[in-house]
């Protein structure tokens, strides 16, 4: 296929943004061969992503939330290429991934946000020039153009375009973010991985940044796949929602209505351990227990340790994804109607 | 410079001056004085701005703090511009034969009878001057150490990105090279690498290339270190996000290597070339006091102490110990130099 017409060609696509179906990533984490042969060790492996399957429309946003280590950065990485699933297809615009990423023309239409604003930005790089790396690396403008469109970018995202003349140690880590953020649109993407980009901030800050993600969605018809652990972000980020655990997605289904009435046991814990500000003083339940190692994960539904409804049932058998109103949830006290 | 002001300028003057449209020629003719000035003024400002920064820095404000650094700056700089410029400023020749006598062989340094100030640090057995053969000497000391330090340098920090980026086979295999390369003494290194190159080299050829087989065999004894600690930083740094963000746009691995992790890895490489540049300095001198050095007609410090040390106990020590000195401040002063540098590097010991 010639590059120049693949782009238009893919616009009139209806194809998912993205598309992931079945994909597992397994981490080997075993020691260095040599120590393992002495102690007679198996080989040890980390499932961080088990048989995940979702598709992000065209301009709207999935998030995908969990406890740490249940595998929403690898999703993240998955997404863009930064590692390679060990089982399943990741589609990006109807194509797979891989070769989506060789073509430059498709490669350019995403890009990520990172978590760390203080690890993302090179420090030895003036800010100018992070901004343009995108800009040169596709070669969307020479010379002097280069320097217009980072000014422009940098004002898109709040910053003066003086402030490209500094490294990133002379900001603060919202602005860090925001420098983030224009680097990320430098390219002219159309989607964008999100990985945690608030997490690092303060709480008046995040706002500020998701604020300045949801606008930018609206002016440029951006798709996110929205990474964190914090519900009251997600609620104002997405249109799509999918709660993890353990590398696997156990309810998944619009945001509105998963918020609305959440069904899986976790997800109603997670929910319930929100604060609220109608009812300040109200008690909480904490979600009681540890994130099991991944490393030896439960049998059957991988919850169940610190599940009030699981039964013999729940220790032994997987439970499969059932439809209940629009929502996926993967349980079998759902589907056994255990949980009213 | 200018084209990129005469763009950056044009669509202010649109915005400006829509109505003028038609007009080329008077637009033209009127709004290009303008915009230099400005542009200009923010260049110069801008140098301005950096030399200050440069001025203002923590590294310079330790450095006037410390008396030490500079004594041995100040010690470093003044061998060097005395090696440097020792065409110029050394009193005598000392490869110009034609200059030589005999009758002045073995004049003693100021400060003892029959002294005189035409050779204030004596002459040798073949009437040289002490303090311009030192002065020559340096020169060819500083060259090979500096050059063997460079190549050193180079492919340590090439195969320390290489192995730290890549890892797997690549960085194993790299890494036990250089493991294997620690456990010999540097010396014994330059030692072989000089024997085996030496051997093969054409017995004609052996004398003008025999430089060059030195600072190949130095380069070769020091690699490892550069390029261990290269490596190590760049397991660090290749993890870090700026690099993962450079992926995702197809950023090519080696430029991601050369622009990005490389500048993020050089401050101990630098602290380790100083202290290295020392090291180089001492092998070579050792190889010429061992008589595998540099040939006779390039006379380096090493080269000196050894024909000094034919007459140190005949009653001629200059001949010996004033190169001796000169080596000995040339690689304190370095080592000094070096090891502030590793700690006015250090962030933790800010």
């Amino acid at each position: 296929m010639s590059e120049a017409l693949a782009p238009a060609a893919i616009v009139v696509t209806t194809a998912p943004m993205l598309e992931l179906a079945g994909v597992t990533h397994v981490f080997d984490v075993s020691r260095p061969w040599l120590q393992r042969t002495l102690a007679r060790e198996p080989r040890r492996t980390l499932r961080a992503v088990d048989d995940l399957s979702f598709s992000i429309p065209r301009g709207t946003t999935l998030s995908l939330v969990g406890e740490s280590g249940c595998g929403k950065s690898t999703v993240a990485r998955l997404s863009v290429g930064l590692m390679e699933p060990a089982r399943g297809t990741i589609r990006f615009e109807g194509e797979p991934l891989s070769t989506a990423r060789a073509q430059p023309a498709l490669r350019r239409r995403m890009n990520m946000i990172f978590q760390d604003p203080y690890a993302s930005l090179n420090p030895r790089w003036r800010v100018r020039d992070i901004v343009a790396e995108p800009i040169r690396t596709f070669g969307l403008a020479h010379g002097s153009a280069v320097q217009e469109r980072v000014d422009a970018l940098l004002t898109q995202v709040g910053l003066a375009p003086q402030d490209g003349e500094k490294f990133p140690h002379a900001f603060s880590g919202g602005q860090r973010q925001r420098v983030s953020i224009a680097r990320a649109l430098s390219s002219a993407p159309e989607f964008l991985v999100c990985d945690e980009p608030t997490s690092a901030l303060d709480v008046s800050v995040q706002a500020q940044i998701l604020n300045l993600m949801k606008d930018l969605q609206q002016r440029l018809g951006l798709t996110y796949l929205f990474i964190s652990h914090n519900l009251a972000v997600v609620r104002h980020m997405s249109d799509q929602l999918g709660v993890m655990y353990l590398g696997r997605i156990v309810e998944m289904g619009p945001a509105d209505a998963i918020f609305a009435a959440p069904r899986h046991p976790y997800t109603r814990l997670l929910l319930d351990a929100l604060p609220d500000l109608a009812h300040p003083g109200r008690s909480r339940t904490s979600v009681g227990g540890e994130v099991p190692n991944p490393i030896r994960p439960p049998s059957g539904c991988t919850f169940h340790p610190r599940c009030k409804l699981a039964n013999a049932r729940c220790r032994a058998e997987r439970p499969e994804q059932i439809a209940a109103e629009g929502v996926l949830v993967a349980c079998h006290a759902i589907e056994e109607g255990r949980a009213s | 410079m200018r084209e990129s002001q005469a763009t950056e300028s044009l669509p202010l003057l649109q915005g400006e001056g829509g109505g003028r449209g038609p007009d080329p020629t008077g637009s033209a003719g009127v709004s290009p004085p303008p915009s230099p000035l400005p542009q200009g003024e923010g260049e110069n400002r801008r140098a301005r701005t950096r030399l200050a920064a440069m001025l203002d820095s923590d590294f310079l404000w330790k450095f006037s703090r410390s008396p030490l650094a500079i004594a041995a700056a100040l010690v470093a700089l003044v061998l060097t511009v005395g090696a440097v410029f020792a065409p110029w400023l050394a009193p005598h020749d000392p490869m110009d034969v034609a200059s030589l006598s005999l009758m002045d062989s073995f004049k003693p340094p100021i400060g003892m009878e029959d002294a005189d100030w035409a050779n204030p640090l004596g002459t040798d057995n073949q009437g040289r001057d002490v303090l311009s053969a030192i002065m020559y000497g340096m020169r060819i000391s500083l060259a090979v150490g500096i050059l063997s330090v460079l190549f050193a340098l180079v492919v340590g920090i090439l195969v320390g990105l290489a192995a730290g980026y890549a890892g797997g086979v690549l960085d194993a295999t790299l890494m036990r090279v250089a493991d294997v390369q620690l456990t010999f003494p540097a010396i014994l290194t330059a030692l072989l690498v000089d024997g085996v190159v030496g051997a093969a080299l054409p017995h004609d050829l052996r004398d003008g290339l025999q430089i060059y087989v030195i600072i190949f065999a130095i380069g070769v004894s020091l690699w490892p270190s550069f390029a261990r600690t290269v490596r190590g930083s760049t397991l660090v740094e290749r993890n870090k996000d700026y690099v993962a963000a450079a992926r995702v746009i197809g950023v090519k691995p080696w430029r991601i290597m050369l622009n990005h992790v490389l500048p993020n890895v050089i401050g101990p490489v630098l602290v380790i070339g100083t202290l290295g540049l020392g090291l180089a300095i001492l092998a070579e001198a050792t190889l010429s006091f061992l008589g595998v050095g540099l040939p006779p007609t390039q006379p380096s410090l090493g080269t000196l102490i050894r024909f000094g040390n034919d007459f140190l106990f005949s009653g001629q020590w200059w001949v010996s110990l004033f190169p001796g000195i000169a080596l000995i401040l040339m690689v304190l002063a370095i080592n000094l130099l070096g090891d502030w540098l590793r700690d006015a590097l250090n962030p933790r010991l800010r």
